[in-house]
């Protein structure tokens, strides 16, 4: 669609004559998005440096849709959740942009407004659920807690609600289980209790960092299952922040795959899976071996370690790992490519014209997938 | 002759009772009549649910844990029972590559020491000196020999993990078992070191017992793959008759678990309920029946015995049938 100029163009040129740069808008009234981060940047000042963890982020959601976000270890991932639950306060980070929830811009509000956000409006699913739930109290208490903090309800009352909950989330003689302490439970049944704690208060914007990566895949299959069950009941947004791209192909309306604290793609499931137009997207579809194929003898794997993020390599940050960076037309160690619609709903971020991409893809790419 | 014959492998362990120490309650059956034979060159892969015995079964093989019952056979020798200086030597032929690529290498050590250690253990001089074998040894993993003073700190969980099977190849071993190599790895990075392990195999022609929950890693590394749950083994066939016409029950439901990258494709879903029970206390007759969607009463009396029900795929199922899932 873009990009068929053979030339090179100018910085300038390539914005103008190549049509829509994705910035989506540099307003900063509220926009009509659920949720709608702009331009997000995280850093953290360190001794070694200054730690890029997010680097200019922006991304959309709507109710009832779920994002994955894929990446791999550093990627800033989880640095991007933490920033929506306001969870840089009062540490290091740096946190600059803007994150609009429902009209009302988070990094925004004072310390007290947030607090009622979190854990009514928006809630946190943990990796690991043995760290995050605390082991002198009961799951009773530790949900019980939960509603307390942002409702007057007798305890009698919020027994009942979440003795509910726990019976919806699966698990089994959930009286009993109320008055048990975490290490009583096994890692899936802990899962569920952090869900049924994150759910309590009907959240509507959900944010679920790595919520299986610890479990058996049957019961990472049973928590799969139960979070799109909760989603078409509540309505909710999910974010789902994995390394599996296995589990975004089941579970994401849309993805968002982020390298080196930015987005580098970014598109609607099925097309990032049929049509991915992004070397570090491919590369991490042909390193995967599959359950449902054979490849061939060898895995293709992506040279290279991820980049630190004291320093960035300049340019495209994918540069030093790219298998096809002999087909850009522009020096990638140079210049900085910009995050530019490739096809409808679909962007990336990467100097090859389109078109090239696809042939890439088609010829060189998918064959061996 | 085999490389390695397992027979009817047990690994339990005691438990105490908690008011009385003294008194002893039902043993834990992690390893419970384990059998399998490998060839040199021959990768087998052992999956299975978290607690299902893998590890222990690996663990038990290489002499790290004592059995409890059964014989292991290596090169046609008995080792069950092999001690002290036997065991030693028997170990440059035995070796592991671990999951932990942090917890798996002294932090004090520098690398040079830490590959270096299985010919000071052992007390072998390679031809030309340790130091120029342990560069080579770093080159043949990927990495730069001139690292060599370096400490593991200095190095990324995927190069950490190479100096775990430089190590493990040090002393040209013939059987290595690497309890999920990858698991704790980047995609990206995951697939450098299964094709390191692949390339070091065809050149060494070296044996794997290759330990992983992965299913889709151990479908593309192993060419057998054996299928535990809670201590026994469940089905064992070679890879492309495993996956591609499961006949367990259990290694159905494990298989329509795993996310494949395919949006929107319908795939039949076999879930699975509750927990896997305790292995101290585990079920009447066959062990998955708790969890089986296929059982009957039968299963709840009957122990099901491994059956061959097609040349090389074992079978312990009352009612085995095929259906394929992925």
């Amino acid at each position: 669609m873009t990009n068929t100029n053979e030339l090179e163009p100018t910085p300038v040129e390539l914005l103008e004559s190549k049509g829509t740069r994705v910035t989506r808008g540099q307003t900063s009234a509220a926009p009509d998005k659920f949720l709608r981060i702009e331009d997000l940047h995280v850093h953290f000042p360190t001794d070694d440096g200054l730690v890029k963890a997010v680097d200019g982020l922006t991304f959309d959601l709507e109710k009832g849709t779920t994002l994955g976000i894929v990446g791999e270890s550093g990627s800033g991932k989880s640095v991007t959740s933490l920033a929506v639950m306001g969870l840089h306060r009062g540490t290091r980070a740096r946190v600059s942009g803007h994150i609009w929830l429902d009209g009302e811009d988070l990094l925004q509000v004072s310390d007290e407004e947030l607090r009622g956000l979190r854990g009514r409006k928006m809630a946190m699913i943990f990796q690991d659920p043995l760290s995050a739930l605390h082991p002198y109290y009961t799951i009773g208490a530790q949900l019980t807690e939960a509603i307390q903090v942002h409702e007057k309800v007798s305890k009698k009352a919020a027994k009942t609600t979440v003795v509910d909950m726990l019976g919806r989330v699966g698990i089994p003689n959930p009286e009993k289980r109320y008055d048990q302490y975490p290490h009583e439970f096994s890692g899936g049944m802990r899962q569920r209790a952090m869900i049924g704690m994150a759910l309590i208060n009907n959240p509507e914007l959900l944010i679920a960092d790595e919520p299986t990566t610890a479990l058996d895949v049957t019961v990472q299959a049973q928590i799969l299952d139960l979070m799109r069950d909760l989603q078409a009941e509540f309505g909710s947004a999910i974010i789902m922040i994995t390394h599996d791209l296995g589990v975004v192909a089941e579970i994401a309306n849309d993805v968002l795959v982020m390298y080196g604290g930015r987005c580098v793609e970014y598109a609607e499931v099925d097309d990032l899976f049929h049509q991915p137009d992004h070397p570090y997207t491919w590369g991490l579809l042909s390193s995967m071996p599959r359950l449902d194929r054979l490849k061939q003898d060898r895995l293709v794997p992506v040279a290279g370690n991820p980049p630190s993020l004291i320093n960035v390599p300049p340019g495209c940050a994918f540069n030093p790992r790219c298998a096809f960076k002999e087909f850009s037309p522009r020096p990638c160690n140079v210049d900085d490519p910009a995050l530019l619609e490739s096809y409808p709903k679909h962007d990336s971020r990467c100097h090859i014209p389109v078109p090239k991409r696809a042939e890439i893809f088609t010829e060189r790419v998918a064959p061996k997938l | 002759m085999s490389l390695l014959t397992v027979t009817d492998l047990k690994k339990h362990f005691p438990t105490y009772n908690q008011k009385l120490l003294r008194t002893q309650g039902a043993p834990v059956k992690a390893v419970d009549g384990l059998s399998l034979s490998l060839e040199p060159g021959e990768t087998l892969g052992l999956v299975g649910e978290s607690g299902c015995g893998k590890s222990t079964a690996g663990r038990t093989i290489l002499k790290l844990l004592e059995p409890t019952g059964g014989t292991i056979e290596f090169e046609g020798r008995d080792v069950t029972h092999a001690r002290g200086e036997e065991l030693r030597v028997l170990r440059r032929q035995l070796q592991m590559v671990f999951q932990d690529p942090y917890g798996s290498l002294n932090p004090r050590h520098p690398i040079g020491q830490i590959i270096a250690a299985p010919f000071e253990i052992q007390k072998v001089t390679p031809p030309g000196g340790v130091k120029k074998e342990v560069q080579a040894l770093m080159e043949r993993v990927g990495l730069n020999p001139e690292h060599y003073n370096r400490y593991p700190h200095e190095f990324s969980g995927g190069q950490r993990q190479r100096i775990g099977v430089a190590r493990a190849i040090a002393l040209k071993p013939k059987l290595i078992v690497c309890d999920e190599p990858v698991s704790a790895l980047d995609v990206s990075i995951q697939a450098q070191v299964i094709n390191l392990l692949e390339d070091i195999q065809n050149e060494q022609n070296l044996a794997y017992i290759f330990i992983a929950h992965d299913l889709s890693v151990v479908r593309h590394i192993s060419d057998r793959v054996m299928v535990m749950y809670l201590g026994k083994v469940m089905e064992v066939a070679d890879r492309n008759s495993l996956y591609e016409r499961p006949m367990h029950p259990y290694t159905q439901a494990l298989m329509s678990a795993v996310p494949v990258p395919e949006p929107r494709r319908d795939r039949e879903r076999i879930l699975l309920y509750g927990d896997l029970p305790s292995p101290q206390n585990p079920p009447s007759g066959c062990v998955f029946r708790t969890r089986c969607p296929l059982a009957t009463e039968r299963c709840a009396a009957e122990v099901p015995l491994p059956v061959e029900l097609e040349p090389g795929h074992i079978v312990a199922c009352h009612y085995p049938k095929v259906r394929t899932v992925v």
